[in-house]
């Protein structure tokens, strides 16, 4: 029997580690950047004299710096494009020949790209069929919707979890620990959101809310089936007469559960793997960030949910605060 | 007794699946088979055709319902037009019809649109499957609903324009007095003086959008009712009074045009009563009664809007990146059956079957609900397979446990589902509860990602939990009675070696187990 509970004194030291840069990188300044859905941007369409692919365009876009844009084939080998602000005129300059706005010189350099731009006939033209600003397609209010959403049902799950857990003593701890290690999930997933954002460029978009919507559902999942272990090993305990701690049964339920809990995680990490390796480039950035919300979901249900609930148990925290380790004491 | 049962229960599985399996199958299957699987190209020999889907009895197969970000739809351009409102603050008028088409989206549910201003007097709305003239006629209109009476002349008869463009009159009590006249005449709209002295024409800007629905009359047929808003009340009101003595017309001109009944005629009731804050629009069909109704609760655009350009566009994420995911999302699903097969052998073949069955019967329900399926919609369905499984492998955890301390093969189902049963119901009650409250959010913020998010997870989770309760432990039970159980390998070396070693039985406390009963051990 691995004895998980004797060690989560490291447990939590390793969960600060993870979680703390990602805590500092949110809290300066751009924490999160925020994907071309939620800001003004501008929108336009082209048509080359060859078919260029839609995932061509993008890659050329990203270089040229214009990263994420939303690109749609319609009629007639036509591309209609939403990125970021581009500028369509460039400001006089006081002195001089005009420069080339930003229009331009995207307009050049995607024609260096991919051969002749054409206007709507047919004929060489070099210039984008229309273009104009447009306004944000999402509200930027749906993150904090979202957010309150995943509040809410945190409380309402705190009260179904009580409820159902009645049959064991203090079973409202069952639920509060389960919404830390979700809490815990969902830092892990912002603080990596953030630091990959400083890093490389990734932004928040729609699909990254879909992501954390669903490590929501995934960590709160995986955190009751290992309480309801814990909950049939207490009450048989208590069936047999026997005065068994907490910290015992939460460590027989950890060991009992494991094989469940790397099985089921594993077939979730194979699908996501598989749709990573080999899926659309678009959706590729959501599938990372919901690989990462997994395996921190599967991590906390057995180093952090029921960790915490044997803390709690054991008094962890009044005997930190007066100076004993924790670690001695379990 | 029990055979019987399972036996029955088999069979509902297979008619279950077989159904679900026919009506998930895609269209063109090509598209979504990753290439190295060969499949024959359509092609069409007389009346035998290859490459499609399965056909039974020609039935139309009904496709997918899929997001704007999936599968493209309309993009429709409207462009404002204020030349005869100099006045009017066409930004605040544009963010309006903004909200107005978003209105106009949900109730005529299409999900998951995108709306953008575009340039300076422009809006952008790309709808998901729905064809363009559908588009124009639902989200393109203005939607500005006007109350009409008879056009009188300065000596009080009835105007009448002529093909030609010349006007003639008719006295009042002849056009009252014959229908056909009463359905060409000319008419204007309704107009009273309010308390301050302002001439106001009654418009669908006084309608209460709450109070706007659609029923059946005395008669059986549909009708139209609508409130009025305060304002709104008083001006019909006065209205009525003047137009009920004698009883003359009242026509609704919808964007100009007269709403017509089922009968083609132009609506136009005589005024019998004074009416204030609610009326009924009697004749109509009931398709047009509904449009009307969404159409008006969902009110009217600020300023008139004209469409610019109509175009079909192809997904958000890029129609390459779609294919390529299904294609993914299949080659996955067959990676999680073979290392289900591998690490449970036995009860890893039922739980792969067990997969199939849970893949076929959740697409069917999106497919015949129907749900509009978009990438967050396919989050839920990748993390509603994942719980599918989690279930199986509980219960294949608790069943070997059963196995190892000596249990028979019936008693260690029979005990492994009992165990594991708890586990699966609470996990997947929170998950629904959350899915509950992710929906209601969504639904009062307008969020229909949140929304689609929830609603297709609830629907995975609900069927997980059947197909882990009912397909596998059927299969399991099927298993029983035959030979496998002189073949312990089949469910896993750590429980031959138990069995094969002393008896394992003493390990637990006895009075601890579950209540159920030992079947006969072979």
């Amino acid at each position: 029997m691995i004895d998980f509970v004797g060690k989560r004194l490291w447990f939590y030291i390793f969960s600060m580690l993870i979680i703390l840069p990602g805590l500092v990188s949110l809290l300066l300044p751009d924490g999160l950047r925020q994907g071309i859905e939620f800001s003004s941007g501008t929108t336009f369409t082209l048509r080359f004299a060859e078919p260029v692919g839609e995932d061509a365009l993008r890659s050329a876009l990203a270089e040229l710096g214009h990263a994420g844009a939303r690109i749609q084939k319609t009629a007639e080998g036509r591309l209609l494009v939403r990125t970021d602000l581009i500028e369509g005129a460039s400001e006089a300059p006081p002195f001089g020949p005009a420069l080339p706005s930003e229009r331009e010189e995207l307009e050049t350099a995607l024609q260096e790209r991919f051969g002749p731009l054409l206007d709507s006939d047919g004929n060489v033209a070099n210039r984008f069929l229309e273009f104009s600003s447009v306004s944000p397609s999402v509200s930027s209010d749906i993150g904090r919707n979202a957010a309150l959403a995943v509040v809410a049902a945190s409380v309402a799950i705190l009260i179904y979890i009580t409820l159902t857990f009645a049959s064991v003593p203090k079973p409202i701890r069952y639920g509060a620990s389960a919404i830390f290690a979700l809490a815990h999930d969902i830092l892990v997933v912002l603080g990596a959101a953030s630091i990959l954002g400083r890093l490389f460029d990734f932004e928040i978009d729609t699909l990254f809310i879909t992501a954390t919507l669903t490590i929501v559902g995934f960590s709160v999942h995986d955190s009751i089936v290992v309480f309801d272990r814990v909950r049939e090993n207490v009450r048989r305990a208590e069936a047999a007469g026997l005065d068994v701690r907490l910290a015992d049964a939460v460590n027989a339920s950890l060991n009992q559960t494991l094989g469940r809990s790397l099985n089921t995680s594993i077939t979730v990490v194979l699908t996501l793997v598989a749709l990573i390796l080999l899926g659309g480039e678009t959706i590729r950035d959501f599938l990372i960030i919901m690989l990462i919300g997994l395996v921190s979901g599967t991590y906390s249900s057995i180093f952090v949910a029921s960790q915490i609930l044997v803390s709690w148990d054991e008094g962890d925290l009044p005997k930190l605060l007066r100076g004993e380790p924790a670690e001695e004491a379990a | 007794m029990r055979e019987r049962s399972t036996r029955l229960l088999l069979l509902f599985v297979v008619v279950l699946t077989t159904f679900s399996f026919f009506v998930t199958w895609p269209s063109n299957p090509k598209r979504y088979l990753p290439d190295f699987i060969p499949w024959p190209v359509e092609d069409c020999v007389g009346g035998i055709c290859i490459g499609k889907g399965i056909d039974i009895f020609g039935i139309e197969r009904r496709e997918m319902r899929l997001g704007l970000d999936l599968r493209g739809g309309t993009r429709l351009v409207l462009e404002a037009d204020i030349s005869g409102q100099p006045d009017v603050d066409l930004n605040e008028a544009l963010d309006t019809a903004v909200d107005v088409v978003e209105r106009r989206v949900n109730a005529f549910g299409v999900a998951e649109s995108i709306t953008e201003r575009v340039g300076a007097n422009r809006l952008s709305v790309q709808l998901p499957g729905i064809s363009s003239d559908e588009a124009v006629d639902k989200i393109g209109r203005t939607a500005q609903l006007q109350f009409m009476e008879l056009a009188l002349a300065a000596n009080g008869e009835v105007i009448f324009v002529q093909l030609d463009g010349t006007t003639t009159t008719q006295p009042l009590s002849t056009v009252l007095a014959n229908e056909l006249l009463i359905q060409e005449a000319q008419y204007v709209p309704v107009t009273v003086v309010d308390e301050q002295g302002v001439r106001l024409e009654i418009s669908g800007a006084f309608l209460d959008r709450g109070d706007i629905f659609v029923d059946r009359n005395a008669a059986g047929l549909p009708q139209l009712n609508f409130g009025m808003n305060d304002e709104g009340a008083k001006l019909l009101s006065q209205a009525t009074a003047r137009l009920s003595n004698p009883p003359q017309p009242m026509a609704f001109f919808l964007d100009n045009e007269p709403i017509r009944g089922a009968d083609g005629f132009v609506i136009a009731p005589r005024v019998r009563s004074q009416i204030s804050d609610n009326g009924v629009i009697d004749g109509l069909t009931l398709g047009d009664a509904q449009t009307l109704a969404k159409l008006l609760r969902s009110g009217a655009f600020p300023i008139p809007l004209r469409v610019v350009q109509v175009e079909d566009v192809d997904a958000t994420l890029g129609d390459q990146a779609v294919v390529d995911s299904v294609q993914a999302g299949l080659i996955a699903i067959v990676v999680v059956m073979a290392f289900m097969v591998l690490y449970y052998r036995l009860p890893g073949v039922l739980a792969a079957l067990a997969l199939f069955v849970y893949v076929s019967l959740t697409l069917a329900v999106f497919k015949l609900a129907p749900v509009t399926i978009t990438s967050a919609g396919m989050a839920a369905f990748v993390l509603s397979v994942g719980m599918a499984v989690d279930a199986n492998v509980l219960i294949f955890e608790r069943m070997k446990e059963e196995l190892r301390v000596g249990r028979s093969l019936v008693g260690a189902i029979d005990t492994g589902f009992a165990r594991a049963w708890t586990s699966i119901r609470d996990s997947n009650v929170s998950t629904l509860i959350t899915c509950v409250i992710l929906y209601w959010f969504g639904d009062q913020f307008g969020a229909s990602l949140v929304k689609g998010f929830a609603l297709t997870l609830a629907l995975g989770v609900l069927v997980s939990m059947f197909s882990a309760i009912t397909v596998t432990r059927t299969f399991l039970h099927a298993l029983v009675g035959t030979t496998v159980m002189r073949h312990l390998w089949l469910f896993g070396s750590d429980v031959a070696a138990a069995r094969g070693a002393a008896p394992a039985a003493g390990l637990r406390p006895a009075a601890a187990r579950g209540g159920t009963q030992e079947g006969a051990e072979p």
